[in-house]
């Protein structure tokens, strides 16, 4: 009883701020400095189209890459503390999974791989980028989870895919220091007519490198998350 | 009028989800709850960049690049909150691997059951 | 105020978003629809990104807060199927 009153109390409290906060706050009439530079010097200095992608890639890289490391740390705890000594052989046999499970896995899977490329090659003329495109990615590994369950995933390979996009983010970062103006700085590449694919310098090869590091962390977890025994 | 249903909407969000993490006794409906309140979060910080009139920060045909800066509306919370996005769902993922963990050690989900740490 | 077609959506939007909370927190449900009404609060969320002019924040939304999450329930409740009933 008394513990959800004061349960209550604090909700109340929490309420009154948040009131406050919202009443005293009105829209601004127009751009402020930091926003009205972004969107002043994007399309000249970096040739960029989408203006959330330059901020991500060029002028906040460090976030991004503070932003990835997090998600190797996740990824690598919860592989850490599912893991299992040695999995047994199962000793029943799972009864196929339907026809149209089958079917439409086969079907969609290579479709599905190629619209999460094509996301996060594209960043930076329309929305999407590296984060959507890699977790499009890592639902076409699910759909494959679970049209067969029993099926062994080789964790080697998504180590070093994931590894190896790390370790090429960091390189062109540093890239960046040595030929241009600073970390993960995009004009060491020519930046190119403004609206075509190969454009904006080393934005799309940087955000490339990013989808698969996320898809292949998000896939990770995934198979660790599959791989436990049912008890 | 749009900021504020969004962010009204916003805020009521983040106080169901913490009613519901305090409340429950289940682990996985307290887990459930914080996922609720991550989306509220990210709601109100979006809600902040949104001008009237204008349009989303991207540049094409509707919007030309000489007179973006009177056209679009403010793009640096969106990046904030992409980056948020993804970081709840590896947080999320973090406490179900210890839900599991917790369940396996007691075989209860019931949080009054794991009480190794109350004094 | 005028009523546009953008403001009548976003009240439905807003007035469903609470309805579906509410019902994702009360302890009297069973667990499995608790998650999924979470999943669909986060895919109301991304439509209303939508009407608030961030297309990167709605795709991002909608891939990873309706879709992984939900998995991520539903896999490990799977594997807890006796601790449920509480």
């Amino acid at each position: 009883m008394i513990k959800r009153l004061s349960l209550i109390l604090l909700l109340a409290g929490l309420g009154s701020v948040f009131l406050g906060l919202m009443l005293t706050y009105s829209a601004d009439e127009s751009l402020n400095q930091t926003a009205s530079y972004y969107a002043e010097h994007t399309a000249k200095d970096l040739g960029a189209a989408n203006i959330v992608t330059a901020i991500i890639v060029t002028y906040r890289g460090l976030d991004t890459l503070g932003e990835v490391t997090v998600l190797f740390l996740t990824a690598a705890i919860v592989g850490l503390v599912l893991a299992q000594a040695k999995r047994r052989e199962p000793g029943r046999a799972l009864p196929p999974a339907g026809e149209l499970l089958l079917t439409g896995t086969r079907l969609l899977l290579p479709l599905i791989l190629l619209f999460g490329a094509y996301v996060f090659i594209h960043g930076h003329l329309t929305p999407g980028g590296g984060f959507q495109g890699g977790a499009i990615l890592a639902s076409a590994m699910l759909l494959l989870l679970l049209s067969n369950p029993l099926q062994r995933f080789s964790h080697r390979l998504i180590t070093v895919i994931e590894s190896a996009s790390g370790a090429l983010f960091v390189f062109i970062g540093v890239l960046g220091i040595v030929y241009a103006g600073g970390f993960l700085d995009n004009r060491i590449l020519p930046i190119g007519t403004f609206g075509e694919l190969f454009s904006a310098g080393a934005i799309p090869i940087i955000y490339t490198l990013v989808g698969l590091k996320v898809g292949a962390e998000f896939s990770s977890m995934l198979v660790s998350l599959s791989e436990t025994e049912e008890l | 009028m749009l900021v504020t249903i969004a962010m009204g909407c916003g805020f009521l969000l983040i106080l169901i989800g913490l009613f519901g993490a305090l409340n429950n006794r289940n682990i996985l409906r307290m887990i459930v709850a914080f996922a609720v309140a991550n989306t509220g979060v990210n709601l109100v910080l979006v809600s902040v960049g949104y001008m009237r009139g204008r349009t989303a920060p991207i540049l094409n045909d509707a919007v030309p690049v000489a007179e973006a800066a009177a056209r679009i509306i403010d793009p640096v919370p969106q990046a904030l909150v992409l980056t948020a996005i993804v970081i709840g769902l590896g947080v999320t993922a973090l406490m179900l691997a210890y839900a599991y963990k917790l369940y396996q050690t007691k075989g209860s989900l019931d949080i009054a059951k794991h009480s190794e740490l109350k004094w | 105020m005028t009523l546009t077609l953008t403001l009548v959506m976003s009240i439905l939007l807003a007035v469903a978003m609470l309805i579906l909370a509410v019902m994702a927190v009360r302890g009297k449900r069973s667990l499995g629809i608790s998650i999924l009404s979470a999943g669909l609060v986060s895919l109301l969320a991304s439509v209303m990104f939508l009407l608030l002019g961030a297309p990167d924040v709605a795709m991002t939304e909608a891939a990873i807060g309706s879709g992984l999450t939900t998995f991520l329930f539903f896999f490990v409740l799977s594997r807890v199927r006796r601790g449920e009933h509480d």
